[in-house]
Formats: C-alpha cells, structure tokens, sequence
C-alpha cells in the first residue's frame, strides 16, 4: 500500500478535532461503573457533572475541556507500506496546525523559554510524533492524543534501587497519587511504567495512561500490580475533583520492561477523567475512523 | 450547606459569609486570567485598565474565534470554548490580587494551598471549586466576551466575560481558615499506611 499524503494530513486534521469531542467508549463505561459505585455524596455530583458534560459537548459539538493539550500522533507502519518518513511527518504536522487554525483551536504551545506561541498547536518536536511498525498487512494506524497539561503536570519518575523491590514502586504510585491530589483532574488513569532506562520507563507510564480502559498489561507481573495499586489508589478517599470520595481512578495501568541489574526504575504518568482520544486506520479500502 | 446568588461585584461581608460545602451562582460579570496573565501583571509589573476590584476571576484560557466588532461579540471574539485550568499554579498570586486589584472571588479547579487560604482569611475571600473537564457546558454559561486586556499575551490574555447562572460552584476554601481540599488531603495520608499494607508493604 502506498499512502495517500493528502488522506493522511486531513486524517490528521481530523482526528485532533475529533479527539477533543467525543469520549471513547470505555472511557463513558468507566463513568457509569465509577458512578454506580460513589458513596460519596459531593463526588457522586461531580461526576454526574462530568457525565453531563459528556452529553453537552455531544449535542453542541463543542470541545470537551478547553485544554486542547501537547498533540501526540502515535503512527503504526503495518507490513508492505510504502511512505516516506519525512513525508509522513510533515503530512501530520499540517494536519495539527490546520486543525488549529482553521477550526480555530486555541494553541496551547509555546517556546519552553521565551513562552512564545505559534497559534499553530506545533513548535519545535511539537507534535510529538511516534512511529511504530506491526505486522498488519497494508495498514497504517495513527492514534491521536490531545495530552491535557493538568495531568501532564502529574508526571514522576523515581530511580529506585533494587533493595527498594516492587514495594518501593508501589509506595512511590501511592505517594505520587496523593501529592497529585485534585491538580490532575481525578478521575484519572494512572499510567506507571516500570523498568528500562530512565527515558523508556517514562515513555512506558505515558503508554499505560492512554491504553484503553480494561485493557490488561501483557506482563502477568505488570497485571497483577495494576489490580493490586488500583485497590490501593482507590481506598485513599481522594475522589472526583480532590474533593473526596471513592473515585480517584478508572485504573492503574502498568507497562514494563526489563531493566539493569542496579536498577529499578518506576514512572508515572496521569490521564484526566477527559480521557481523550481518536484513531485512524488507513488502508487500500480507505480511512477508518474510531478509538 | 446554603444556597447563595450573587450579581458581580460582590462585598467583603457578603464573601464573609460563605462557608465551605456552600453552592454559589453568580451573575453579570466574571474576569478570566491565568498563568502568563499574571505573571505580567505582578512579575513584569503591568497594569490592567480592567476594575477587578470586589469581583470574582477564574482561571482560564478560552479557545475563541476573531470576529468583526459587533453587539454580540463586543471585543471582536466569539468564544468557542471556555473552560477552567488547574490553580495550583497560580497561587502565588492569589494575595496580590487581592491586596492590588481588589479580587474577592477565584473560581478554579484542583484547589489552592496554605498561602492563598491566609490571604482569604487576612483580606476576605474564598476559593470556588469548579469541575475541571466540563468546558463545554461551562462554555453554556458565558453570554459574551465583553472585553480583553493584555491581549498580547492571547489566548492568555485577561478576559472580561458577561455570564449568566454562572454555576452552581463549591465554596471549597473559605474566609475563616477552611479547606476542603486539606480535610481531603489529611484523610489520604491518614489512610497511607493502609493503603500500603493493602498490598503487603509495610510503611
């Protein structure tokens, strides 16, 4: 398959707008188990609100949050497609500043020093573009995520040593959870990555933030884990907002990878209850929009 | 835990007299400020021509369109989308507008510390919790933007909004020392150790 340019920069176009609307489907489902199950009477309102404005940004066609977050293109090459790498970017580059301009989107991007904004929603290495190969025949997948920055803000990464074991992973989640408090927009999903180098252990929390609600880490020790700390994160009495209650997460979610033998490395990476994405898939047959 | 309804600008009595778990709506008129807003105005030391004095801000960047001058759009925007951004950034700043510019309301998301919680106390003022994420329905409670100032610094520009039933928000930090969020706060490092040993950790 050989990608069509045009097809993929309005699909990117596409997608940012898209993602900033309409909630995934397991995204809603993690609301109403969430909402079924809140004893608390101020978090059981907040999250009838989040709820509501669900609906609202639906019926008006409006953006969910006002944070139109750092853009994130996650690109998945499957076997036997044909694209130029610098191509493909700069396709998807268009794409996001295009949402931006012609929607208008406000641009929440600028210089990390001079604090300059583009109006564009890109910058230097902004998007964040990353691209990943599958063995899908003739597929080219492109994931969007607006990365709201309330939750963003709640990211940490600790190199723990080996002596610390999984309890200082699990001491180091729970204490970020509480220091993070009502700052990153609870509801969240926790993401942690554990293991790999200091760099891919934060890539792996960001992994675990964005992955679907009741997907379950490939790693039976990661799985365990994840039940184990959403227990955990959930009987701290944080709730909606910081403003108590028993919904402080949908999820923990645990990505890890192998390590050095001096090292244990944990990271962790929130998503708000705005859990926004979107995804393509192009293909021979065309664009396939969805989550 | 009352009911309360305020036309903006609002007394220092009348702040006085809110207290936390208190649902308030207001009415008229709201300023919306954020990071850049206010690093300018008390880092760099500009003056805003806007009278802040006895209202309430929120923390905020709005996602709006440039549209010609008209009675709908009175400063040439048309907004799109309005919602709240997390104040644990802000705090800083909280007294001096307050003690400068007069603000007796911030309405935001995720709470403000101990700093601001003394200058609600010291000078008469409360913190009112929004729900974070719920622009879009926010955005159906903004009638207008009736004027900018700053706006070099768009979208975090310092903007005057005209709203209507403008809530119900959650008085969370009051004017005699109360917090929800630290009453919150205490209970989750309370509960820590369990949360711990829920997991077989020994703390």
């Amino acid at each position: 398959m050989k990608v069509d340019l045009e097809a993929l920069e309005e699909t990117a176009k596409l997608l940012y707008i898209r993602a900033l609307k309409v909630l995934p489907d397991d995204i809603k489902d993690g609301f109403e188990k969430l909402d079924a199950a809140e004893t608390d009477a101020t978090g059981k309102s907040i999250l009838a609100t989040m709820i509501k404005n669900i609906d609202v940004a639906e019926d008006t066609d409006n953006l969910l949050c006002q944070d139109t977050g750092i853009p994130i293109y996650n690109i998945t090459i499957g076997r036997g497609v044909e694209v130029d790498g610098i191509d493909l970017k700069a396709a998807i580059r268009k794409g996001c500043e295009r949402a931006t301009t012609e929607y208008p989107l406000r641009s929440s991007i600028v210089h990390p020093m001079t604090r300059e904004n583009e109006h564009t929603s890109c910058g230097h290495r902004v998007p964040v573009i990353t691209v990943d190969f599958s063995d899908q025949p003739d597929e080219l997948v492109i994931e969007m995520i607006p990365k709201g920055s309330g939750s963003e803000n709640g990211s940490f990464l600790k190199m723990c040593i080996p002596a610390e074991g999984v309890g200082g992973i699990m001491t180091f989640v729970v204490d970020k959870v509480i220091e993070a408090g009502g700052k990153v927009c609870p509801p969240t999903i926790v993401g942690v990555g554990v293991g790999g180098t200091a760099d891919l252990c934060t890539k792996l929390a960001k992994i675990a933030a964005i992955r679907p609600l009741g997907s379950v880490c490939g790693d039976p020790e990661g799985a365990k884990l994840e039940l184990e700390l959403t227990d955990a994160v959930n009987s701290l009495g944080i709730g909606p907002q910081g403003l108590g209650g028993d919904s402080t997460s949908f999820a923990v979610h645990v990505e890890t990878a192998a390590t050095h033998i001096t090292m244990n490395p944990v990271a962790v990476n929130i998503q708000c209850h705005s859990a926004r994405r979107a995804r393509a898939t192009l293909t021979p047959d065309g664009v396939e929009i969805g989550f | 835990m009352a009911e309360h309804e305020f036309t903006m600008p609002i007394s220092e009595d009348d702040v006085r007299k809110l207290k936390t778990g208190d649902h308030v709506v207001l009415q008229d008129t709201l300023f919306g400020l954020r990071d850049a807003t206010l690093i300018h105005m008390f880092d760099k030391g500009r003056e805003t021509r806007l009278d802040l004095d006895g209202h309430a801000v929120i923390h905020t960047a709005p996602n709006l369109k440039k549209v010609p001058v008209s009675n709908s759009f009175p400063a040439g925007y048309q907004s799109i989308c309005i919602g709240t951004t997390t104040s644990a950034r802000m705090e800083r700043f909280t007294r001096p507008l307050m003690e400068k510019n007069g603000v007796r309301m911030i309405i935001g998301k995720g709470g403000l510390g101990d700093d601001s919680a003394k200058a609600f106390k010291d000078l008469g003022g409360v913190y009112l919790a929004i729900t974070g994420g719920t622009a879009a329905l926010e955005t159906t409670w903004i009638e207008r933007i009736l004027d900018v100032d700053m706006d070099d610094l768009n979208p975090e520009s310092l903007w005057q909004f005209e709203i209507k039933d403008f809530g119900p928000l959650l008085v969370a930090m009051d004017a005699h020392g109360a917090s929800l969020y630290d009453a919150v706060n205490d209970q989750a490092r309370d509960r820590r150790a369990e949360a711990l040993a829920r997991m077989g950790v020994e703390s």
